[in-house]
């Protein structure tokens, strides 16, 4: 009968905002991995919770456009849950749980075990986009750092650890080299998923709210995981398959399943057990009828 | 009462929100994919000598934030400074070099790139982005260009580019991390050549492979 009692902006953001976000990612596109501030707005969810992420794809975000979120590589999560419901609430555009038919991809921690296409932008969401911060809290010295390319500090955090530990002991936000310039921050991701941002078709961008940053990684470009001749790069393996859709060479969480200590691994990725799974049944169905 | 609006203003986009989304969509697909056109379909009709690819980059992207400069071509035209205030607020600059957006109405009236704002090394994005409007550009030759968006190399035959701007472009692409980007807007596509973008003649390049 009647209409909605709040009418929000299309994208939730209004223009001027969206118009300084974009602006930023143009600059941002243009010098792969060094981080544009930006003014960032409040979004109608906390700080860290994703609202560098949310701010990019309410200003990429159109019509014509298919949207998926992810949390940890699920699609079912509190945080993908919410974000997803936003954004079908304020940008009239559809949405999905399929990695394959989504142009723009919203993610926190992971990057989707489904190959990226050119037609698809991956939007990650930051919570600390400075690779240095832990190394020189100052952001006036780590502002100079990069723009004297001045990396050693990065490096002797990775010595000491192979002198502490015997490797590398970073496992996730594992810096990388983007472009043969910038030091930057992945983003909480796996260090598994280091080697998939490595020449990407997908245009993958970088939001982080609370720090008002934004950042971006062209489609085809160089993003070498740091690491020394002798103790290079090494990304996460996993030795067994999942347990659910038996699926090789993604990457596994591991889930309580009793009060006992009963652990299973599983697909992170949701969306990709779910698919591998229905085409195995599938197959198995045909090869049963045969 | 006197009006503020100037007489015989033409509008703005139809519908401003999908409108700006989609040309800021093609621009942002022309940098992260140099050298390869994206296609721009609106409906708007800015005061000539402004093409109406210009005219959307314009309003799609520039605001009370953003000083333009224009060239001599459109500084003349009043209808042109009037449209540009009145839709986007945008301050109109004498300097090249104090703005964030250069407008060019023909690749011979662009500004030498080294005349242009390029940052610092420590604010890189504090540079300016030039816009030249590559109607009826003719193509200046046979190029190659190389870098982060493109596979491989690309084929290209710098329709839009100014005379003699390979080494213009050359010395910009050296300074990176500083450097000027470039957006040439033709009738109904927009292409993008960011300062990571390397180009050189492609008859150059054989000669140097023979050489090799």
């Amino acid at each position: 009968m009647s209409g909605p009692r709040i009418v929000y902006n299309e994208g939730y953001l209004d223009e001027q905002t969206k118009r300084v976000v974009r602006r930023a990612l143009l600059k941002g596109v243009a010098i792969p991995g060094f981080q544009v501030p930006f003014a960032s707005r409040e979004v109608p969810m906390p700080r860290g919770w994703g609202t560098g992420g949310v701010q990019l794809t309410a200003s990429v975000i159109g019509p014509a456009d298919t949207l998926k979120v992810i949390d940890q590589g699920a699609d079912d999560t509190t945080n993908a849950v919410s974000i997803r419901a936003f954004f079908e609430k304020v940008a009239g555009a559809a949405s999905t749980t399929r990695t394959d038919h989504a142009t723009i991809i919203q993610t926190r921690h992971r990057i989707p075990e489904t190959p990226l296409t050119e037609k698809q932008i991956v939007v990650y969401q930051v919570p600390i986009p400075e690779p240095l911060r832990f190394l020189e809290p100052r952001e006036t010295e780590t502002r100079r750092l990069h723009a004297l390319e001045e990396y050693g500090l990065m490096y002797v955090k990775l010595y000491e650890d192979i002198a502490k530990y015997g490797h590398i002991a970073k496992t996730y936000d594992y810096p990388v080299l983007v472009n043969g310039r910038y030091v930057m921050a992945p983003s909480p991701i796996p260090s598994f998923d280091n080697p998939k941002m490595h020449q990407s078709p997908a245009l993958q961008l970088f939001g982080a709210g609370r720090e008002k940053r934004i950042y971006a990684i062209p489609p085809y470009t160089d993003v070498e995981s740091l690491g020394f001749d002798d103790f290079p790069f090494e990304p996460q393996r996993f030795d067994q398959p999942c347990e659910i859709c038996e699926s090789t060479e993604v990457y596994l969480d591991e889930v309580l399943i009793d009060d006992h200590g009963g652990v299973m691994f599983v697909c992170s990725d949701t969306d990709h057990c779910e698919r591998t799974l229905t085409a195995r049944e599938h197959d198995h169905i045909t090869e049963v009828n045969a | 009462m006197s009006t503020l609006i100037p007489q015989n203003l033409t509008p703005g986009f139809a519908n401003p929100v999908r409108d700006a989304q989609r040309v800021f969509r093609a621009v942002l697909e022309a940098l992260a994919r140099p050298t390869t056109p994206q296609p721009v379909e609106v409906d708007l009709l800015p005061p000539a000598p402004l093409g109406v690819t210009m005219g959307a980059v314009i309003l799609a992207l520039c605001d009370e934030q953003t000083p333009l400069w224009l060239d001599p071509a459109l500084r003349a035209a009043p209808e042109v400074c009037a449209w540009i205030a009145f839709h986007t607020g945008a301050r109109i600059v004498d300097q090249a070099d104090d703005a964030a957006f250069v407008i060019a109405s023909s690749p011979s009236t662009a500004p030498r790139l080294a005349d242009l704002a390029r940052g610092t090394d420590e604010e890189p994005h504090r540079s300016a982005t030039l816009v030249i409007d590559a109607c009826c550009a003719p193509g200046i030759g046979s190029l190659t260009a190389t870098g982060p968006g493109i596979p491989g190399v690309a084929h290209w035959d710098g329709a839009g580019l100014p005379n003699e701007f390979l080494t213009q472009w050359h010395e910009n692409h050296s300074n990176f991390p500083r450097g000027v980007d470039l957006i040439l807007a033709a009738e109904t596509a927009v292409l993008g050549l960011p300062r990571t973008t390397a180009l050189i003649a492609a008859i150059a390049h054989t000669d140097e492979k023979r050489n090799a």
